[in-house]
Parts: structure tokens; sequence; C-alpha cells
């Protein structure tokens, strides 16, 4: 069955107009990008998304964020890779079926989907809507649902079928493109920011000015917090200034440093690769806490008594529940928030080039894979 | 001849003292201050010997001062009390810990948290006093002037010797499980069973938490058990530290040498807390993900402020409880020997110096 959508600029706010609906009985033929190795390029990839079970939403995918976490995965860093991965957890699209059971969304309702498809949603964690540590998180990618079975594939594709439970709504508001990273990056710093009741009174440190970095900044500002970036390169401070810092600091210039010794009640650390974490932490006020959201593969050394002088909370965060990530967009609706994205069709080519690019830092901030029209 | 006015002049004291990091202790006599209105003197009876004191004396943080009179472990009797203190008088079995002062106006003091004093709080050894002219001499010593704000009141149920060390060991150990709210059920975990460690088991089963000590070796389980420890794990044992993954909600580490913290931290659940209380001299080793992946939290915590010292004092009193310690003679010689066996592990679990014999 063929169905023709009214072509859109997805700039503009109103949900896609359907006019067939669908309903697929049988699974649905689907393509998507993937590499079968941790050293191999990306190529065409052809495979099937399960028919809609009762509490499951079918979704044609407009747009896909890449995540510093699908380079790690694609050349299985964390050596726990299978093969072929298609990657891609920063997901939004629209509805075209939904469930008997689904109540939450409608044919032609803006969605996302994020890091998780599937999560047990008995035990403590998940009933704490914190599914992201449920020890069966079913992740969009790299994963098996929960059968232990059946392989994950993620948003570099052109359709997906998720429970319900696992969908959220795109305020209208926001456009598809720039809301995408939202699902990942957006959640990832918004949680630890709520988790401390970052608010008016908060003097945040954000630390490294990429995907992840620049979403910190734009929330921390959007809270109220005086927030200051903390880059290892001059040349990000304009932006900086753009995104509502109020404050700038070069890492490796000591007298920077020193002049903010003991000011900040949180530091946001998003960054990937190693860096010197101790002398971060000497920037924190008595009580102050330090979080950490990137994953550096290198172990971090740090001086116990700097824990101990400074009563310091050192933590980690782990994107966010379902609830939160929810809370997360809604907040992004209410103050106009998206990312700053390099849009791109996607095809291996591409996908290259974004994937040495991402690694150098050489993009503001998130390349999106516009899927929408990657597989004419 | 008795005398209205304030007695003007220093009060002359005798210390067994460090003068290098190398030597041993020789007797320095020196002069405790003439009494404000708000100072107690007190006679001290018993000091207990810290891990710390070792690292001090021996000037393995580059911050020492020599001569220097450690101790910060005190108890005695009050002698005199000058004119506005309200809490004590003379007679009174008092203790002193870590602090003897701070500014008492910055946001950690105004908090009960005086050991976080902005402008730097007046450590009881080592130390510098508030006017930053007179140094500080600890409780290696026959008496000491502290002001009021300072002193605890040790309750009268606790023998004075066995309850020296809970002024620094019990204090720190009580304000990481306080912080942590420990209460019954809660399943925690106690690394070392040393000075530290055998006084933070004590009190985390008197407040009903089921304990396992992480300690180095199996001869140590007989009294880990006997103290009230539930589960006891030697910390090479790979194959029984895997089993216990992710069974404890809170870990406090006392060990003040190098270890792995990675491993440890593999033994807390979801959001547990891992809270160092020992200060090592190389830095420790951490895995992002380990933090990421179960939202756990790495605490510091030092000593604890006047208030919450006082608070561990009185339910050390209401529990019956106090250190397990072996008294000595405070010589020289004494003392020699105790640093060397603290540094071997060898002393159940504090020694503590008999200052009301010493100078005689």
């Amino acid at each position: 069955i063929s169905f023709l959508l009214r072509s859109t600029t997805d700039n503009k706010a109103d949900s896609t107009v359907v006019s067939n609906v669908v309903t697929h009985a049988d699974p649905i033929a689907s393509k998507g990008f993937a590499v079968d190795s941790s050293t191999s390029p990306f190529k065409l990839f052809e495979f099937e998304r399960r028919v809609p079970k009762a509490d499951d939403v079918f979704i044609r995918i407009h747009y896909c964020g890449i995540c510093h976490s699908d380079i790690h995965q694609a050349k299985n860093e964390w050596h726990n890779s299978r093969y072929p991965m298609i990657p891609g957890h920063e997901i939004t699209g629209v509805v075209e079926q939904v469930g008997s059971s689904v109540k939450k969304f409608r044919v032609g309702d803006n969605v996302g989907i994020g890091c998780m498809v599937d999560s047990c949603l008995s035990c403590n964690s998940c009933k704490k809507d914190l599914e992201q540590h449920c020890p069966d998180t079913c992740y969009s990618y790299n994963s098996t649902e929960l059968d232990k079975v059946t392989p994950t594939y993620g948003g570099y594709s052109n359709f997906i079928t998720v429970k319900e439970h696992f969908v959220c709504k795109i305020p209208k508001n926001l456009p598809l493109d720039a809301a995408a990273p939202l699902l990942c990056a957006g959640i990832t710093t918004y949680s630890p920011l709520r988790q401390y009741n970052v608010g008016k009174n908060t003097r945040l440190g954000v630390i490294g000015l990429g995907g992840l970095g620049h979403m910190a900044v734009k929330f921390g500002v959007a809270m109220g917090a005086h927030v200051t970036v903390i880059s290892t390169s001059e040349s990000k401070r304009d932006d900086a200034t753009k995104l509502g810092a109020k404050s700038f600091l070069v890492s490796k210039d000591e007298e920077q440093l020193k002049s903010v010794k003991d000011s900040f009640d949180f530091i946001l650390d998003s960054v990937s690769a190693p860096h010197d974490v101790a002398g971060m932490i000497s920037l924190l006020k008595f009580n102050g806490v330090y979080c950490i959201v990137g994953a550096p593969p290198k172990p971090l050394e740090i001086p116990s008594i700097l824990f101990i002088t400074k009563r310091v909370i050192f933590t980690g965060s782990l994107i966010g529940g379902m609830k939160e990530t929810q809370e997360m967009l809604d907040f992004c609706g209410k103050h106009g928030i998206t990312c700053d994205i390099e849009k791109m069709e996607a095809s291996p080519e591409t996908l290259q080039v974004a994937y040495e690019r991402t690694l150098k830092s050489d993009v503001k901030y998130r390349f999106v894979l516009d899927m929408l029209n990657s597989f004419k | 001849m008795i005398s209205s006015r304030k007695n003007i002049s220093t009060i002359p004291a005798k210390g067994w003292a460090a003068y290098d990091p190398v030597g041993s202790f020789s007797l320095f006599e020196f002069e405790r201050r003439s009494l404000n209105d708000s100072d107690v003197l007190i006679r001290i009876y018993f000091c207990g010997i810290c891990h710390t004191d070792i690292h001090e004396a021996q000037n393995d943080w580059n911050v020492a001062k020599y001569p220097m009179v450690p101790g910060h472990e005190i108890t005695g009797i009050v002698e005199q009390v000058g004119s506005d203190v309200k809490r004590f008088q003379i007679g009174d079995p008092v203790g002193v810990g870590c602090l003897v002062d701070s500014c008492r106006t910055c946001l950690p003091c105004q908090t009960n948290l005086e050991q976080h004093c902005t402008a730097g709080a007046t450590y009881t050894y080592n130390g510098i006093e508030m006017d930053r002219k007179i140094p500080t001499y600890g409780g290696y010593s026959n008496l000491i002037v502290v002001t009021e704000h300072f002193v605890c009141l040790i309750p009268k149920n606790l023998p004075l010797d066995g309850a020296a060390p809970l002024l620094c060991a019990g204090t720190t150990t009580y304000s990481a499980l306080r912080r942590y709210n420990v209460i019954k059920d809660t399943h925690i975990g106690i690394i070392g069973l040393g000075g530290l460690g055998h006084i933070a088991l004590k009190l985390a089963v008197a407040m009903g938490a089921h304990v396992t000590v992480i300690a180095l070796s199996e001869s140590q389980r007989n009294d880990a058990i006997r103290l009230g420890a539930k589960g006891f794990i030697v910390s090479n044992d790979q194959e029984t530290l895997k089993k216990a993954e992710g069974t404890l909600n809170f870990i406090i580490d006392t060990v003040p040498v190098p270890h792995n913290v990675s491993a440890l931290l593999q033994l807390l659940a979801f959001e547990g807390v891992f809270c160092m209380i020992g200060i090592s001299s190389k830095p420790i080793e951490i895995a992002p993900l380990d933090l990421v992946m179960k939202r756990l939290t790495i605490w510091g915590s030092l000593i604890s402020g006047m208030r919450e010292t006082q608070e561990m004092l009185n339910f050390c009193g209401q529990n019956e409880i106090t250190c397990d310690i072996e008294l000595i003679e405070a010589t020289p010689n004494m003392i020699k020997t105790a640093f060397e066996r603290i540094l071997k592990g060898d002393v159940k679990y504090r020694f503590v110096l008999d200052m009301k014999n010493a100078f005689k």
C-alpha cells in the first residue's frame, strides 16, 4: 500500500498530513545504513521492522542525529558491538500506525525516540521512571529486544516500530530536524541539571562545547544559571557567548583557571577525550557537584585529598528515563530550545565524512541525517 | 593569692615533639595561652595516636612545621574556665578533636561545618591560630587551652581512655554514616579494619546497618564478626568480590594508602555512594563509565563539625561505644614503636597515650 505525504519543510510546526491511513499486517520492508564490522564503511542494509503490536507505534523516520556514541559503537570501542549495526538513537519522525491499545499517540503525531526501545517495566529502576538503569534495558541499536534474541537496529533507517512507552511527543513548535539530538544529547545534559536543582543561583561550569556541551549551556541558561564554558580552544568563545554563557575559559590557561578556583556549584563534564579532571575539581566550591556524562576511555586519576577537603559530590549520569525525556522535550517546547545542527542526507560517503568531522570536533554542534530523503 | 583579675600570664606546658621528619620525639617545653573569657583549660589525660599524626610528623604532605606536637584525639578534665564559659565547669570530662578554632562567620562555620571554614580552620596541631601568628600544639602534651565552642563533653559512662579516639576516628566515621543516613538494614561496606574501620563498624552496627567488612587479611575475619559485621571479604579475593557485586548501598573507605578503588566501586548497587575518608598519597583511579552506568557517587568526608562531634559522643554514650585501644606510656620510645606498628597495621585498633602519667 502506498500513500502520499504532503511534502513538508519540517521547519514548519504542523504535523504531516497523511492522505491514506496505513495498516501494516506483515513485517515492513525497511532500509538502513549499517556497518558489518568495526572497520568497514557504511552500506545499504535491507531488513524488516516488526508489525506493530497492540502497544506499538510505527514511525516513519524523518531525522536522526549522529551521536559520538554511534562512533564508539560502530568501531567497537566499548568491546560489545554486534554486527551488522545500524546506529542512531536521536530519532524524530511521524506516526504512521498505532497499535490497538495505544493511547498517547495518533497517526500524524510528531514523535521522537532516544536510546532505549524497551525495558522490563517492573523492576525498581523501571518503577522509578529510570528505565535506563533496568538490568534488561533494550537499547535502540547494538542490543536486543527483551527476548534477548531479536537484534535492534537504530535510526539511520526509514522506519521503526517502538513500544508506546518509549516514544515521546515532540512539541508542535519544535522543528523535527533540530529536535532530533534532544533525544540523547538533550536528555543526557538536562537530567543531571534537574537532579541537582540547577537554577537561578547556580554557578554552572560546562566543560566541553560540543554536541552535549552546547545543550548544557542552553539548558543552564534557560534554567537561570550563571554559565561558564571551559574549553580547550579560544575559538569557541564567541559561540559560547552567543549561546548565553556569561563567561568562557580556556582550560590550558592556568591563570584563567586560578581566577575561578572554588567558584562553581556544579560542573557538567561532557568531554569524551582524556582531560585533567583533578584540575577541574579544584574549581568547585565546597559541597560542589561534579557530574560526568561523557565516557572517556581511560580511567581518571584524582587525588583523594581533593574529594575530602572540598566535600565534593562526584557522580555520573546516564541519559534519562522516559518520563524525564518527555519533560525535557516539553521544557524545550516551552523555551523554544533546539540543537544547533548541520543537516545532510545519509549515504556511505556522507556518514564517513560526518564521523571524521565529529572526531575532530568539527561540527556546530550535531550532524543530523535527513532520513526522509535518503532512500530515493 | 586569689585575685579577681584575669590570670594574664601564660601557662607552662610540656609535650613530646618531633623536630624533623625522621627523628624521634623529644621533650618540648612551651606555653599555653592564658585563658580568654570563653576558653577552657584542660588537663590532658589521654591522647589517641591517629595515622594522620604519622603523615604529619613525617612530613608526608610537605606542610610540616617543627617542632610539632601531634595529637588530636584528646580527653581530659576541665581545670579552669573563662568567665563567659557556659557549657563546662571544673571537673567535667571533656574531649578535643582536630579543630581548635575557625572564623565562625562564613557559611560552612554557620552551618556546623567548621572543618570547611573558608578562612582556613585552626587545626589542633601543626596549624596556626586565627590570628595567623601563634602555632598550635596538640595532645601529646599535659594541658591545652581551647575555646569553648571546640570542646565537647564526654558522656560520664564512657572511660576517658577508650573515648579518646572518638574525637577523630569516631567523629569522622560517624559523620559519613549520618551524611548517608544509614539506618536499620542499610547494606553498607567498610573498607579497612583499622582505627577508623573498627569504630565505623561499631557505629554502623549500632545504627542497625547490615555491614560487610572488606579488609586485607583473612585473619581479621573473626574480629570483624565479633564487632558485629554480617559479612567479610578479603580485598584481593576476586571471586567473592564478584559475587558481592551490586549488593551494597554505601561504602566507607578508610584506607590511607594506595589501593584499587575501581574494583570496590563494583560492589555498589544503583545510586550507591562511595565515601572516602582515608587520604592516600597516590591519586585514585576511577573509570567514568562505572559512575555513569549505575549513577554512582563518590564523596569525600573530612572529620566533622563541632555540633556533630558532640552528637556522636552522645550517641556513643547512649550505645556504650568506645574504641578498642592499646594504652601505652607516653614516652618517645613508645611513640616510635607505636608509629612503626601502626604502619604495619599491628594494633587493635588504636594506641592511646597515657598523658596523665607522662612527664613525671
